[in-house]
C-alpha cells in the first residue's frame, strides 16, 4: 500500500478504523456531532459507533427519529451555520429518501451562493450485496451522488483508507458522502495510528503493483481485485490494482497512466453496470489511454437487476476474483 | 376564508420603531414594483415571485431579529431577504445576474442568500429549507448563543412529509425555531383548501408545538405574536409554529396573468382595498403618533430614488466573467 508517510500502525478492522477516526475528530473539533438512526447506545447495527456515546454524550452522538430526509436537512443547515456535523445513514439504500438535501440543497448552496455559503458536512452510508439482504439493502448507489457537480464521494476499501479519508471528509469544507462495504467491516488492516492520518480526497492509491493488465477497483471490488491479481500472478500475469479511493473528484491522471503502462485496462466496480460508476472511470481511461492500450477496455460490475434474495441467485449478480481472472486472460490472450 | 379578529394592542413600537417597520414593509412593495417593471421590459431574465400583498408577515417577524439570527426563504422570498436587511443594490444586481450580485449572480430571485445578515438563502424546493432552518436552530442551540431561526415557507409546504419530520426534532429537541406558514391561499394555482385537509394547526399542535395563528396583514399583530414565541424560543422553551392569513396580490410569478379560473378579481381586489397591510398600518400610524401622510410620503420617496439608482447600478453592472462559471462548485 503507497501511503506516504504513516509512521506507526496499528492492527484493527474496517470498522474499528472508522470508529477511531471519528472519536479523534470529536475529540479534535467541538463543532463535530453525529447523528443518525441508533447511532448512540446501539453504536448502530453494525456496532462500528460502539462506545462513542459513553465518551461524547447523547449531546454529540445523537439519536435521531427515522427521518432521512429531516435530520440530513438538519445536517445541512448546521453545517451553514458552523458545525461538522456527520450524518448516519444506516443503508445506502435510503439515499433515496435524502437526494433532494444531498443534491438540491448540500450539493448547490456554495455555488448558488457565489461562494459565500459552505456546507462542511459527512454523510457516511453503506454499500454492497451478498449478504443475504434482499433488494432494498444491498444496493450500491455511489454512482448517483458522483454524478452531482458540489459533492464528494469517497469509498474506502481498507482499515487504513476508512481511518484517513473519514478524517478528510470531516475537516473537508464541501459535502462529503463515504461509503462503507458492509461486508469490509470485520476485515482487518494495518492502520496509522497518527491523528493527522488524513488521505487527500481525489488522490487514486496503486494497491499493488503490475505491468500487464491494470484493475481499476472501487470499494469491495478491491480485495476482488487483489485475489485475482494472485491468481493471475500464478499464471504469470502481473495485475496492477489502482483503486480510486474517491469517485469525485476523481484522481484521472493516475488512472490513465497506469493503463497506458500496461495497455489493458479493466473496471470493476459494485454498482450497476449501465451508467454506473464503472462507465465513466471506463470512458476516462479510453479518452486519455487510447494510443496505449491493446485492447477496449473492460467493464465488470453489478448486474443490471435489482438484488435477489436467493444466495445462489445474488451471487450471480456480483463480480467475482474468477470472473475478473478470465475476463483479465480473455484480454490478454484473446 | 375569514382571517381571525384583529387583536391589537395599542402600542407594540416606539414612534421609530413603528416608522422603520413602515420603511422597510415600503422598501419590499417598491423593489418589487421595479422587479415587475424589469420582467415586463424583457430586463430580468427568467421569472419572479412577487411578495407583493404579503409584507407585514416578514417585516412583522424580522423586526425581532438581529443579523445572528437566521432565515430562510422560499421561492417567493424578496420580502424576507429585504426584511433581514438585504441592501437594493446587491439585491437588483442578483435579480439580474450581474457579478455585483449577493450571489455574484449565480443565484438569482429565487436563490438570494446574504449570509452576513443572517439569510441563509431563499430556496426554490418548496418546503426544502425545513432542514437547513432547523439545522439551525440545532446550531444555535448547541452553541448557546441564544439565537433563533425563522423558517418561512407557504402552505404549500404542508404536503412536504420532510416539514413534519424535522418539527418533530425541533419540539423534541426543544430548538429555537419559529415555523412561519404564510397561508396566501393557493398553491400555485390550485386554493390551499382543496389539497389540505384537516386543521392546519392540528399539524404542529400534533406534537406538542406552541402555535399561533395572526391576521398576516395587521404588523402589528404579526409583530407582538412574533415576539412571545421568539422570546421563548431564545430563552430555550422550544420552537413555535405560526399561521398566517395572507394573500399575493400578482399572479404566482410575474407571467401569471391570466388567472380568473383559480381565483376571481373580486376576491383580488377586496384584499387590496380593505386589507393591504401598508394601508392598515398607515392609518394605524397616523392615529397613533404624531406621524403625517406627508412623512410616510418622504419616507417613500427616498426609497423610491433608492431604488431607481440601485435598477440603474445594476443594468449597468457587469455579468460574471465566463472563467466564473466553474468556480464555487466546491470550497
Ligand atoms: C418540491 C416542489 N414541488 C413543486 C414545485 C413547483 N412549485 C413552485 S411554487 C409552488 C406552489 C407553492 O405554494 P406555497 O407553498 O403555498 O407558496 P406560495 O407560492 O403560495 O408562496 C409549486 C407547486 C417546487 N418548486 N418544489
Ligand atoms: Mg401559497
Amino acid at each position: 500500500m503507497s501511503t506516504p508517510n504513516v509512521g506507526t500502525t496499528e492492527t484493527m478492522t474496517f470498522a474499528k478504523a472508522v470508529n477511531t477516526a471519528l472519536a479523534e475528530e470529536l475529540r479534535r473539533d467541538p463543532t463535530v456531532f453525529i447523528m443518525g438512526e441508533d447511532v448512540a447506545e446501539a453504536g448502530t447495527p453494525f456496532k462500528v459507533l460502539s462506545g462513542l456515546v459513553d465518551e461524547f454524550g447523547t449531546e454529540r452522538v445523537i439519536d435521531t427519529p427515522i427521518s432521512e430526509a429531516g435530520f440530513t436537512g438538519v445536517g445541512v443547515g448546521a453545517a451553514m451555520t458552523g458545525m461538522r456535523p456527520v450524518v448516519d445513514i444506516m443503508f445506502g439504500d435510503f439515499l433515496t429518501l435524502i437526494m433532494d438535501q444531498v443534491v438540491n440543497q448540500a450539493a448547490k448552496i456554495h455555488y448558488m451562493s457565489g461562494g459565500k455559503l459552505h456546507v462542511p458536512l459527512t454523510i457516511r452510508t453503506t454499500l454492497g450485496a451478498t449478504r443475504r439482504s434482499a433488494a432494498q439493502h444491498s444496493q450500491s448507489l455511489h454512482a448517483w451522488v458522483s454524478h452531482i457537480p458540489g459533492l464528494k464521494v469517497a469509498l474506502p476499501s481498507t482499515p487504513a483508507d476508512a481511518k484517513g479519508l473519514m478524517k478528510a471528509a470531516i475537516r473537508d469544507d464541501n459535502p462529503v458522502i463515504i461509503f462503507e462495504d458492509k461486508l469490509s467491516f470485520q476485515e482487518k488492516g494495518e492502520v496509522p495510528t497518527s491523528e493527522d492520518f488524513v488521505l487527500p480526497l481525489g488522490v487514486a492509491d496503486i494497491k499493488r503493483e503490475g505491468r500487464d493488465v491494470t484493475l481499476i477497483a472501487t470499494s469491495s471490488m478491491v480485495q476482488v481485485a487483489l485475489e485475482a491479481a494472485k491468481t493471475l500472478a500464478s499464471d504469470g500475469i502481473e495485475a496492477e490494482v489502482v483503486d480510486p479511493r474517491t469517485t469525485s473528484p476523481l484522481d484521472d491522471a493516475t488512472l490513465i497512466e497506469s493503463a497506458k503502462k500496461t495497455g489493458r485496462c479493466i473496471v470493476i466496480d459494485e454498482g450497476h453496470r449501465r451508467y454506473g460508476a464503472s462507465a465513466e472511470i471506463a470512458a476516462v481511461v479510453s479518452d486519455g489511454a487510447f494510443w496505449w492500450l491493446d485492447a477496449p477496455v473492460r467493464r465488470l460490475a453489478a448486474m443490471d437487476v435489482p438484488i435477489p434474495f436467493a444466495p445462489n441467485l445474488e451471487d450471480l449478480t456480483v463480480p467475482t476474483p474468477a470472473d475478473v481472472v478470465s475476463e483479465a486472460v480473455t484480454l490478454i490472450n484473446p | 376564508m375569514t382571517p381571525p379578529k384583529t387583536t391589537t394592542p395599542k402600542k407594540p413600537w416606539t414612534r421609530a420603531a413603528a416608522l422603520r417597520a413602515y420603511e422597510q414593509m415600503m422598501r419590499i412593495r417598491v423593489f418589487e414594483e421595479h422587479a415587475n417593471d424589469l420582467y415586463l421590459s424583457a430586463k430580468m431574465p427568467g421569472l419572479t415571485h412577487m411578495y407583493t400583498g404579503q409584507e407585514a408577515v416578514a417585516v412583522g417577524i424580522c423586526e425581532h431579529l438581529t443579523a445572528d439570527d437566521t432565515i430562510t426563504s422560499t421561492h417567493r422570498g424578496h420580502g424576507h431577504c429585504v426584511a433581514k436587511g438585504a441592501a437594493y443594490p446587491e439585491m437588483f444586481a442578483e435579480l439580474l445576474g450581474r457579478e455585483a450580485g449577493y450571489c455574484r449572480g449565480k443565484g438569482g430571485s429565487m436563490h438570494i442568500a446574504d449570509q452576513e445578515n443572517g439569510n441563509l438563502g431563499a430556496n426554490a424546493i418548496v418546503g426544502g429549507s425545513a432542514g437547513i432552518a432547523t439545522g439551525s436552530g440545532f446550531s444555535a442551540k448547541a452553541r448557546g448563543n441564544g439565537d433563533v431561526s425563522v423558517c418561512f415557507f407557504g402552505e404549500g409546504a404542508l404536503g412536504q412529509g420532510l416539514l413534519f419530520e424535522v418539527m418533530n426534532m425541533a419540539q423534541l429537541w426543544k430548538l429555537p425555531v419559529i415555523y412561519v406558514c404564510e397561508n396566501n391561499m393557493y398553491n400555485e394555482y390550485t386554493h390551499y383548501s382543496e389539497v389540505t385537509a384537516g386543521e392546519i394547526l392540528g399539524r404542529p399542535q400534533a406534537f406538542g408545538m406552541r402555535t399561533a395563528h395572526v391576521n398576516g396583514q395587521d404588523i402589528n399583530e404579526v409583530h407582538t405574536t412574533a415576539k412571545d414565541l421568539i422570546d421563548r424560543a431564545r430563552k430555550g422553551e422550544g420552537p413555535a409554529f405560526m399561521l398566517c392569513d395572507t394573500y399575493r396580490y400578482h399572479g404566482h410569478h410575474v407571467g401569471d396573468i391570466a388567472r380568473d379560473y383559480y381565483r376571481s378579481k373580486d376576491e383580488e381586489e377586496e384584499w387590496k382595498s380593505t386589507r393591504d397591510p401598508i394601508n392598515l398600518f398607515t392609518a394605524w400610524l397616523t392615529s397613533n403618533f404624531k406621524i403625517t401622510e406627508d412623512d410616510l410620503a418622504s419616507i417613500e420617496a427616498q426609497i423610491r430614488s433608492e431604488a431607481e439608482q440601485a435598477v440603474d447600478f445594476a443594468l449597468n453592472a457587469p455579468y460574471p466573467d465566463d472563467s466564473e462559471v466553474d468556480q464555487h462548485v466546491y470550497a
